[in-house]
This record gives C-alpha cells, structure tokens and sequence, in this order.
C-alpha cells in the first residue's frame, strides 16, 4: 500500500507542476467586449425545448431566431449581424444553471436574451449580475425582474402577474358590478401574482373562491367541481395554456358555462385551440377574455410582417401568439442594440433600455426607465369571437394597484419592423 | 354534501384506472419478481401505437386492441431481451435495467414525436349525468369502470379458474418443481410479462383522454401513484391493488378539492410510509413471512 | 487511530489535492462542471455503498441532496445575514446544517428501510422524490418553485489575483466531498461494511452472530444520507440557489445511472459514473448543436437520456461491476453482489476504536 501511495505522490507533484504552467487558464482576465466582434454580436437564451414545457413553449426561441434570421439578411444591426444561441433547459434551474454558465463562460455571450421561466430564471440571477452580463427581456412576469438596485442589468418583458390579475378583475366588475369572481391559479407566483391583482380590485374578501393546481397533475376536475359549487361567474384564470384548455374543457364536461378572464400567459386562442381540438374550440372558447399588450391583431400590419417572416425563416410554422411573442422580442433587442451605439459595450446596452427612450412595437408604452424594469404597466383586453381573438378596445394602465382606463397607444410599423436605420 | 359526492364519484373513476394499472404490476411481480419501473413507459409506447391506429382507421376500437396487442408484444420483447440477463440471486438488477428501459423508451419517443401533447378523444361523453343537482359519473367514466371491473374479473377468472391460469401461478411460486412436472416455466414467465403490459397500456389507454394529450410522460404520475397503490395493498395481492387503488383515487381526491393540488403527493406519502411501518409488507400481504 | 485509517486518510488527502491542482488546467466552465461532478460525486458515492453493500436501492437520493442544499443556504444566510464579516463561518455552519438536516431525514428513511425489503423500499423513496415539488409549496420555509437564494462566497482577497470564482468553488466542492466521502471509505473496510455485508448475504446468520439487520441497514442509509447532503450544500454553493425542479426523478435516476455505471460499491466508479453524467449530456449538447436545427432540437436533452438508459442496461447485463471492473481497479469478488475494492483480509477484531 505505500508503494503506491508514493507513486501518487510524484503524480501529485508532476501534475501540480503541469498546472502551474497551465495556470493561465482559469485566471481572471480583461479583453475586449465580450460577444461582439467585427460583423457580428452572439446573444444566448435558455428555453425549454424539452421535457414537460416544451408543448407550450418551445416556439418562442424559434420565432425570434426567425426574425434575427430576417433582420441579418437585410444588414443586421450597424453591419453586424446578430448571432442567437438557444440553450435547451428542459424548464430545469438546475439544467439553467448549466447551460447560462455555458453560454456566458464558453460562448462568450454579450448578453443574455429572454430566459424562460421563474423558478429556472431566478437561479441565475445572481450569476448573471456577478458576471455583468446584460439579462434582458426574461420571458416571465414575475415581479422579480423589477429589482434595479439590486439587479441593475435585470428587465422583464411581460406585463407582470399583478397587472394581468388587476386588469382582468376589473373588467370582470366593469361589466358586471356583482359578479362573483373567482381565480384559478397555478400553485407558484404565478397564480400568486394573478390572486394579488384579483384582490387588489375587489378586496381580499371579494374573491369568492380561489383553487390552485400543480402542474405535475393534469386533472383540474376537484377544482373546477369546487368553483362550480361555489358559484363563480366570472374565473379569472392564472394558468399556462395547457391548463387553461383542461380547465375549460373540464368544466364544458360539467355542464358549466362561466366567463373566462384568462391571463397572456395562458390565453392564446391558436394555441388553445391545438389542446381542444378545431371541431369543438370556437364554441367553448367563445366569448373569453384575455389581455395581452403585443401587435397580434389578425390583418394589424405587425402581424403581416411577423407571418411573412414566419413563412419565410421559420419553416411557416403554426402561426401563435408565441410567434408574435418571440419577434416582438427580438424586435425590442435590435432596437436596443442599434440605441447601443456603433460599437456596442454592454454598459451601453444597459445604458439603451434605461434611457426610456426604446419604443418597442406594445399597445401600450414601454416603461423602462432607470428606475422601472419592468417592461409594461398595462395591457389591452382581448376577446374572442366567432373563432377570432382581437382587441376589444379597453386597455388599463396599472400603477400602485390603482386601474384607470386609458387610449391603447399602437406603435405604427416602420422600415419593415428593421430598427436602427 | 353535493360536493363530497362529486368528489367521491371522480376520485372513483380515477381510482379504478389506478387499480387497473397497479394489477399490472401485480401480475408482472407475481409472475417474475420484477418491479417493472419501465411499466408507464411501456404502457405509453403502446398508447402512441394505438393513437397512429386510431388516427389511420378513425376507430377507437381498432386502437384500443392495438394497445393491447402492442403492450402484450412490448411486454415479451422486453422480457426476451434485456430481462433475461438477470440472474435470479439479484433483485436489483431488474429494477436496474427496468429504469434504463424509462430512459430509452422516454427519449426516444421525445426524438421520434416531439414533446407536444397530442390530444386524445374519449369514444364517450365526459359530460356528467345529474342525479338532481349532483354531477356524478360521465358515460366515459361509467366507461373506464366497467372495462376496468371486466378485466379485473377476466383475470381472476383466468388465474383461478384456467389450466393456463394454474400454470402461471405454479410457475412463479414454486418453478423447479413446476418445471419437473412439465411446466415450461420461461414460457409463463413471457405470458405474465404480456399480460401485464397489455393491462397497463389499456389503463393507460383509459387515462389519456381526461388529460391534457398524449405525451411521453402522461403516464408518469400515473406510475408513481400506481405503484403506491401497488405496495400499499401488497405486491402480491390483486385485492390489494383493487382496494387500495380505489382508496388513493380518493384520497387524492378529496385533499385536491378540501386543501389544495400541491398537498395530493404528500398526502400518498404520508399513507404509504404509515401502513409500511406497520404492515411492511402492505395491507393485504400473505402471511407467509417466518423468518421476519 | 489504526493504520489503515491513517493510510485511508492520507490518500484521501493525496487525491484532493490532485484534484485541487488539476483545476489549474481547467477554464471557468469546465470548473463549474468540476464542482457539480464533485457534488454528484458525494451523493453517489454514499448511494453507491449502501446499494452495494446493504442491497436497499433508493431512488430518492436527489431529495437527500435537496435536503442538505435547504439545510446549507437556510443556515448559510442566516449567518452570512447576521456576521456579513465572516464568510468562513457562514460557509461552515451551512454545511453543519445541511448535514443536520439531511442526517435527520435520512436517519428517518433508514428507520422505515430497516423494515422493508427491496421493492418497497424503492416504492417509499419514489414517491418521496414525487412529494418534493409538493413539500416545498407546503413548507413555506423552502419558497416553492422559486427555491431559495444561497449566498454568494467570492473569492478570498489573498487568492483573487489568482484564481477566478469558479475554480475557488471547485477548490471547495473538492474538499467537501473528500471530507464526505472518506468516512464512507474508512466505514466500509472497517467493521461497519463487515456488519453491512452480513446484513446482506444472510439477515438470519447475522442475527444468529448478534448483529441486528435492522440497525446496520438504519445506519447504512443515514451515512448514505450524510454525505448526499453535502454533495446538496457542494452543489448549492456553487449554483447559489436550491430549488425542488432541480432534484426531481430524472436526477435521481441519474444518480442511481452514475452509481451503477460506476460499479456498485466502488468509490473509484462513483467519481468516474459522476464524472459521466456531468460530461455526457454536455457533449451530447455540443454534438446536436452541429447538427441542422430541427434534427438537433429533438436531439437536444433527448439523446444523452437515451445513451444513459442503454448504458444502463447494457452494464447491469453485460458487465456488473462498472467502469470500476471494466478498468480493473476491482477483482472479480467471489460473491457477485459484494463487490469490494479492497483486498486486505478485513480486521475488525483489531480495530481498537468501536
């Protein structure tokens, strides 16, 4: 035994040898900006293209590397064309946190561009602003992206849970002063944001029920039996669009036609439609209320542009709201990046959003400024009919937990939606 | 009140698939003292057979025996291969190999059909029929439970009342002296293993249509609590299975409709490390045990 | 002390300082996977043992792992909270803790395991890995999906010139893991792994030569669980976070992969089996990003789960014993199931210590 143990020992000693000579390798070091060269800028995202989210998902990454795709053809941004690496997560923080580490470590990534999800973004938080690296536009509505002090190159992109819930609260009360309102909600904060919201307009005490479900369980039947014999009119549904479709469905099976006020998250009708089928979608969808605060109108002049680009870069996939999701992403990067300046840094990125001066292509004003991360402060109410969802001309404004209606304010298309020139 | 009997009556249809889907792995225990961990996977193998037959055909039925003949044939391909590298002395590996089988069959459905969730139509209304106010049972869950109940009395009668039936149960409990007395033990072993994956495809089959789709993980959760439901009644025992299946469909039931969604899991975990601690091995198990 | 701990602990020593030296070749990335090999590594090595050695298979020890990364980033926070001065302290008792609490859980689970034989052994732990999303919505302690925030321990000043983030955590994720495992090593050539083999070959025998199956198997699984949940307080230290998505049942299933792969009972095999499972998804990753995208995405995350579960099977049929046999570390055992690495005639009369 100690015959080998000296052999060791020697080992120990050449290979510490070796590695001092190596050392290089994992010493801090200063060079240039990371992830920009000469003709081209790499960004990376993390998205689940596998596993138990990828059904809902994982055309979002795909729709924004077609209109990066788009956007190259024509001149990229200031000559450089922009270089988009998805990292699959499979909607696992512990895979986020592999994956960010590859892209930030390895990849060299400028920046890091729409992550997907709350328990898988909020592991890399720290990382990220540790490493200085821009997170921008997460793909979640959580209220944890809005923390400038102490994430200060954090921004969200959805309108956030809380503003969803309020805004579909009060035109359940807006239409139907009485109603009897109640939320379904997924077991995270998620449906904590959306209850939050419902209460902030009708008290604590105005909710009439609220169920919860966990995605691991694919049977809303207890709950939505419960809400039944509660009897809610009104659901306000804090639910991805799997759910939203069971829920629906389940309660179709019970006989029970109540009013749906689904979150953007969880009310897109191409989508619901995929889950209910197309022979029974348009009647048990009919009449369901969503909100939403991107250009999707059907004919919009946005959703003309995205669809051609859709056809043409992205293999004319299903045509979704996730499909306007991830272009409009894409979208408000490049014009960030173009706002960035010639030779972009990522202080300069940063320095782009918090200007408060990028437009985006909302319905309502994007409200990044050096104090607000988050993206939007308000949305527009969507309904569907007769098998199309669009507009229906209320838009709320959320601050503080106060609602007020206010004018939707469209962004007209410019230069073919090419930003920067 | 209306509320408990609505609660009662879903928990029992989801009860039986669950006893249905623990009787497979019954028999599967009972014929070759495996835990077949691979049952979910196998079984939803078999249901994307059947939705590539009913999606040709446009028939239900057509599908529904195409499970069952995929999951019989699933069930000896697995037995005559990877299984019969495991040497008798050694629980382990089976159940060793049996999570490998998981992660190739998972996968390679993932790689093969994509992650989506194909939606699966029920060959009955879900809607529920009214006993004055009280939603109770569906036709499709009157459905599942009749099926479920007709293949559970098809197998106790083919176990108790069958030559075949004799054969299998003297192969797995005593097979040196079956093989001297002709018994082609590896042949039964095969059987039991079709048996039991057919079984399990068809509750699978039966679960699919009140979920979101058919994906290759529908018949995760099912397993987890199949298995529970399983060990609870004991691995020996059908009448457990039924029992207990039927207990578990309710129980998660219930907590899901008086506390919330999150709490079902734990409370199958509560139940399950209580009756192992006092009967370990499970409520219905034989007592056959001397040595301790 | 006896001499074969003593040698037991300075090769231990050897081998962590290695490993230390060997970080210098790495960049930040490959060192951050060094940090999660190690933390795997602690948890499959205590798997390994008690599978190995005690024949229990459990599937939950994710939820072990869980366990201890609770443990660590709730003490760790609050002392970095309290003494924001003291970095080392913090660091410490949030390994204390993590130990405390998985030991506790892991002591409960042995109690239950004692008592049952291999399925339903598997059956509990399966279904306590499913309860774990459930337990960290219920528990308001552990924050739900979200998890918990660990904190952050930079690089101390003297060493910042040096060495970057990611190679001071592989240098602390290396020393907690020799700490987890070595005892394992010194447990399993000592009497303990004696009491363990007889629990396994013949429970009647053992008892006959008054050594209680129950307690030994009891034990087995707390050990087990000790040194897994320091592999969970390794892997929240370098991840700074803990949450119940990460340690669901494909992890688990991945551990019980690395522990098979590796050999059953060898210490050598868990550290190449959780080298594996580190490695291969991530070059399976590189792999699928050479090809077209459409081909590469259903790939993606898919093909490495597939190329595990055949090397799973293919290992368990062909060639029980792993990587560690196959590369002839092990003799062949004369019994198939007490696969052991040491030769030396064990000598538990001699051990003057228990």
């Amino acid at each position: 035994m100690h015959a080998p143990l000296k052999r060791t020992a020697t080992l120990a000693a050449v290979a510490a040898l070796a590695a001092t000579a190596l050392a290089a390798c994992s010493t801090p070091d200063a060079e240039g900006v990371p992830g920009v060269a000469e003709k081209t800028v790499t960004v990376g995202t993390h998205q689940p293209l596998t596993g138990p989210a990828a059904a809902g998902y994982a055309s979002i990454s795909a729709a924004t590397a077609a209109y990066f795709k788009y956007l190259n053809d024509n001149g990229g941004i200031h000559g450089r064309t922009i270089e988009y690496i998805v990292k699959d997560d499979g909607y696992n923080p512990a895979n986020t946190q592999t994956v960010v580490r590859q892209l930030v470590a390895e990849d060299k990534v400028f920046a890091l561009l729409n992550g997907l999800g709350t328990p898988t973004h909020s592991t890399v938080l720290d990382y990220l602003q540790q490493q200085d690296v821009p997170d921008l536009f997460v793909a979640s509505g959580s209220s944890t992206w809005n923390q400038p002090g102490k994430y200060p190159n954090t921004f969200g992109f959805n309108a956030d849970y809380v503003t969803e819930g309020a805004a579909l609260a009060k035109y359940a009360v807006e239409q139907k002063p009485d109603a009897r309102v109640c939320v379904l909600g997924q077991d995270d904060d998620f449906g904590e944001g959306i209850l939050q919201g419902v209460q902030s307009v009708v008290g604590p005490g105005g909710v009439t029920d609220a169920q919860t479900y966990s995605t691991s369980n694919e049977d809303v039947t207890a709950q939505i039996g419960a809400m039944k014999a509660a009897g809610c009119e009104v659901n306000v549904l804090g639910t991805i669009n799997g759910f939203t479709a069971l829920a629906i469905g389940t309660a179709a099976q019970l006989e029970w036609f109540p009013k749906w006020h689904v979150s953007s998250s969880g009310g897109d009708y191409p989508t619901l439609t995929g889950y209910l089928g197309a022979e029974v979608a348009p009647a048990l969808l009919q009449g369901m209320v969503s909100a939403n605060y991107l250009p999707f109108s059907p004919g919009g002049e946005w959703a003309e542009l995205f669809t051609k680009i859709n056809d043409q870069y992205n293999g004319g996939a299903p045509f979704t709201g996730n499909t306007v999701y991830g272009m409009s992403v894409g979208y408000l990067f490049a014009e960030a990046l173009a706002a960035a300046g010639q030779d972009p840094t990522r202080d300069s990125l940063v320095a782009a959003v918090t200007s408060g001066k990028l437009v985006g292509n909302g319905i309502v004003p994007l409200s990044f400024g050096a104090d607000d991360h988050a993206a939007f402060r308000g949305v527009g109410i969507t309904l569907v009919d007769k098998g199309i969802q669009d507009y229906e001309g209320t838009t709320y404004n959320v601050a503080d937990g106060v609602v007020t209606s206010v004018q939707p304010t469209p962004v007209p298309l410019a230069n073919g939606g090419l930003p920067g020139r | 009140m209306d509320r408990l009997v609505f609660l009662l009556s879903s928990g029992l249809a989801r009860g039986a698939v669950l006893a249905l889907f623990a009787l497979s792995l019954v028999i599967v225990w009972r014929s070759a003292r495996v835990v077949n961990f691979a049952q979910a996977a196998m079984a939803i193998t078999a249901v994307y057979a059947a939705f590539a037959i009913t999606a040709a055909s446009g028939s239900y039925w057509l599908g529904l025996l195409g499970a069952l003949a995929a999951g019989a044939l699933l069930g000896a391909l697995v037995e005559r291969g990877p299984l019969r590298f495991v040497r008798g002395d050694d629980p382990l590996s089976g159940m060793i190999i049996a999570i490998g089988l998981v992660m190739v069959l998972q996968a390679g459905l993932a790689m093969a059909f994509g992650p989506e969730h194909r939606p699966m139509r029920a060959p009955f209304p879900e809607r529920p029929l009214m006993i004055g106010e009280i939603p109770v049972l569906s036709p499709y869950e009157v459905f599942v439970l009749i099926v479920a109940a007709a293949v559970m009395c098809a197998l106790a009668l083919l176990f108790g009342k069958t030559p075949l039936g004799l054969k299998l149960r003297a192969a797995a409990f005593a097979p040196e002296t079956s093989r001297l007395l002709g018994v082609r033990v590896p042949r039964m072993v095969t059987i039991g293993w079709m048996l039991s994956v057919a079984t399990a495809a068809l509750a699978a089959l039966l679960l699919v249509p009140t979920e979101l789709g058919l994906n290759p993980h529908a018949a995760d959760l099912l397993f987890v609590d199949a298995f529970a439901v399983a060990v609870v009644g004991g691995l020996d025992s059908p009448v457990g299975a039924l029992a207990a299946g039927l207990i578990i469909g309710i129980l998660d039931s219930l907590v899901t409709g008086y506390a919330t969604a999150a709490a079902a899991p734990l409370a199958v975990l509560v139940l399950l490390t209580g009756v192992l601690l006092v009967r370990p091995r499970g409520l219905f198990a034989a007592a056959d045990r001397r040595t301790g | 002390m006896n001499a074969p701990t003593a040698r037991i602990l300075r090769r231990a020593a050897v081998i962590a300082l290695l490993a230390i030296a060997a970080t210098f070749a790495l960049d930040p990335f490959r060192n951050y996977q060094l940090a999660v090999a190690a933390a795997c590594f602690a948890a499959v090595a205590g798997l390994s043992v008690l599978v190995g050695l005690t024949g229990q298979l459990s599937l939950g020890h994710a939820v072990l792992m869980a366990a201890g990364g609770y443990g660590y980033a709730i003490t760790a926070s609050a002392v970095a909270e309290a003494l924001p001065g003291a970095p080392a302290l913090a660091f410490l008792t949030g390994l204390l803790g993590a130990a405390v609490v998985a030991g506790a859980l892991g002591l409960l689970l042995g109690l239950a395991a004692a008592r049952l034989t291999g399925p339903y052994l598997a059956g509990l732990t399966l279904a306590l890995v499913i309860a774990l999303p459930s337990a960290a919505n219920v528990i308001p302690a552990l924050s739900g999906d979200q998890g918990r925030a660990a904190p952050f321990f930079a690089v101390p000043d003297g060493l910042a010139s040096l060495i970057v983030v990611e190679q001071w955590h592989a240098w602390l994720a290396i020393a907690v893991a020799a700490v987890a495992v070595t005892p394992l090593v010194i447990l399993r050539r000592g009497r303990g792994g004696l009491r363990m083999r007889a629990a396994l070959g013949d429970e009647t025998g053992a008892r006959l030569a008054g050594v209680d199956p129950g307690r030994v198997k009891a034990g087995a699984f707390a050990m087990s669980a000790l040194s897994a949940g320091l592999g969970g307080a390794v892997l929240a230290l370098a991840t700074q976070s803990v949450s119940p998505g990460a340690y669901g049942l494909g992890f688990s299933l991945l551990l019980v992969v690395a522990a098979v792969v590796g050999g059953l009972g060898s210490i050598g095999g868990a550290a190449l089996g959780s080298a594996l499972v580190v490695v291969l998804p991530w070059l399976v990753d590189t792999f699928a990003g050479t090809l077209p995208a459409d081909l590469g995405r259903r790939l993606n995350g898919n093909l490495a789960v597939l190329l595990f579960g055949a090397v799973v099977i293919a290992v368990t049929a062909a060639a029980p014993g792993g990587l560690a046999r196959l590369l002839g570390r092990l003799p062949r055992p004369a019994s198939p199931r007490a696969a052991t690495p040491t030769t030396e005639p064990h000598e538990p009369a001699q051990n003057p210590e228990r």
